[in-house]
């Protein structure tokens, strides 16, 4: 069966509480999971008071914030600010998203702040993504084809490059993906939501030629079909992106071919 | 543990090369089953705490008959192949062939006993 309870050496306790800053008038409660694989204890929800007026409006900011001048040993990914990189995606307030673009305005009470859910994590709120960056690769996130190269180009139309609008925005954060109950449960087979959606923006370019193969990589009851359109992955895409929309019109593709 | 390599992990056995056919079949009983369903309940609904012998009077009228018989098959062969879905997802290891075995089981018995009972009523 699948485990619905957290194992014994991955239950929460209460961490820490740090000071709050002195003579702040502005502070914000941030609550923040921690877990140090060096030190053998079980992880830990650690509290930090933020002075929003010296701060950033970003939940990053406050990150950066809290490990430049409270707790340098606060871990996570971050890099370009703008949600471009997709590196600092995390639990905020309940949902997936990218910490940069998340602002703490949109937040009501404390801010609480977990690692991306049911991934093995590799130190705070760095989350393992190695099969998840596997299961990318798996679906040949690139330009296939059997024609020889043309001396210039491969030509699309404007309206077929239209078609892959809503699908190339993807940063690949595994927001969608690690909200997804069926990749909680079987992600270790199933594909999820972002190679799905990768999947898709290949098969459906004009200038790729290895349509038929790549829906034959994917027709499987586990690595396409255990989508059943829950739609979580659209409701937390930072990037307003459709995956479980993307997955439907792959099962269409899929159809057309047997009906 | 094993040292493999990360791609070697997410290729797995590779595609199973089925899983549309379920796909489609799911699709198809559930249209059937938006048409079934009301016909069966403003059939079949008028009769619950009808005397023995209206009932069987009504049973042995073709179109009440043939909207029950096709409401048993239908829905169970959907059962069947939603209960597995269901199996997949929640159940891993031995235990997952073994209850989807048992449920493709109950859904055939569950058939048979339908149409029995139906041809008793009818015939």
């Amino acid at each position: 069966m699948v485990q619905l309870t957290l194992p014994k050496n991955s239950r929460i306790t209460i961490g820490k509480t740090w000071p709050k800053p002195e003579g702040a008038k502005n502070v914000r409660k941030f609550q923040i999971y921690r877990w140090n694989p060096d030190d053998g204890k079980n992880p830990q929800v650690d509290t930090y008071y933020v002075d929003l007026d010296t701060c950033g409006p970003m939940v990053l900011d406050a990150l950066i914030k809290i490990k430049n001048e409270i707790d340098p040993t606060l871990t996570f990914r971050r890099s370009c600010r703008e949600g471009i990189c997709g590196s600092c995606a995390m639990n905020i307030d309940g949902i997936n998203t990218l910490a940069c673009i998340y602002g703490m305005d949109e937040i009501k009470g404390d801010v609480k702040i977990y690692p991306l859910p049911h991934m093995p994590v590799v130190k705070d709120l760095i989350p393992d993504l190695t099969h998840f960056y596997a299961q990318h690769a798996s679906i040949m996130p690139w330009l296939e084809t059997k024609t020889n190269t043309p001396a210039k180009e491969w030509r699309q139309s404007v309206e077929d490059r239209e078609k892959l609008d809503g699908l190339y925005e993807c940063v690949m954060c595994a927001c969608c993906s690690t909200s997804c109950p069926s990749y909680w449960w079987n992600g270790d087979r199933y594909l999820g939501p972002a190679a799905l959606l990768h999947a898709y923006r290949w098969i459906i370019d004009s200038r790729d030629e290895a349509t038929g193969e790549r829906l034959d990589d994917l027709e499987d009851p586990f690595k396409l079909y255990r989508c059943h359109t829950i739609m979580n992955c659209a409701k937390t895409c930072p990037k307003g992106l459709n995956p479980a929309k993307a997955i439907g019109s792959i099962k269409k593709m899929m159809v057309e071919r047997h009906v | 543990m094993a040292f493999l390599t990360d791609i070697k992990r997410a290729r797995g056995m590779g595609s199973a090369k089925s899983g549309t056919e379920h796909h489609w079949q799911m699709v198809v009983s559930s249209v059937a089953l938006l048409v079934l369903i009301p016909l069966f309940v403003f059939t079949v609904g008028p009769m619950i705490g009808a005397p023995y012998e209206d009932v069987v009077a009504h049973f042995e009228r073709p179109f009440p008959a043939i909207v029950t018989g096709l409401t048993i098959v239908v829905g169970f062969l959907h059962f069947k192949g939603g209960v597995q879905t269901l199996i997949e997802d929640y159940v891993h290891g031995m235990a997952r062939k073994v209850w989807i075995i048992a449920m493709i089981c109950l859904s055939y018995a569950a058939i048979g006993t339908g149409l029995f009972a139906l041809v008793r009523l009818a015939l």
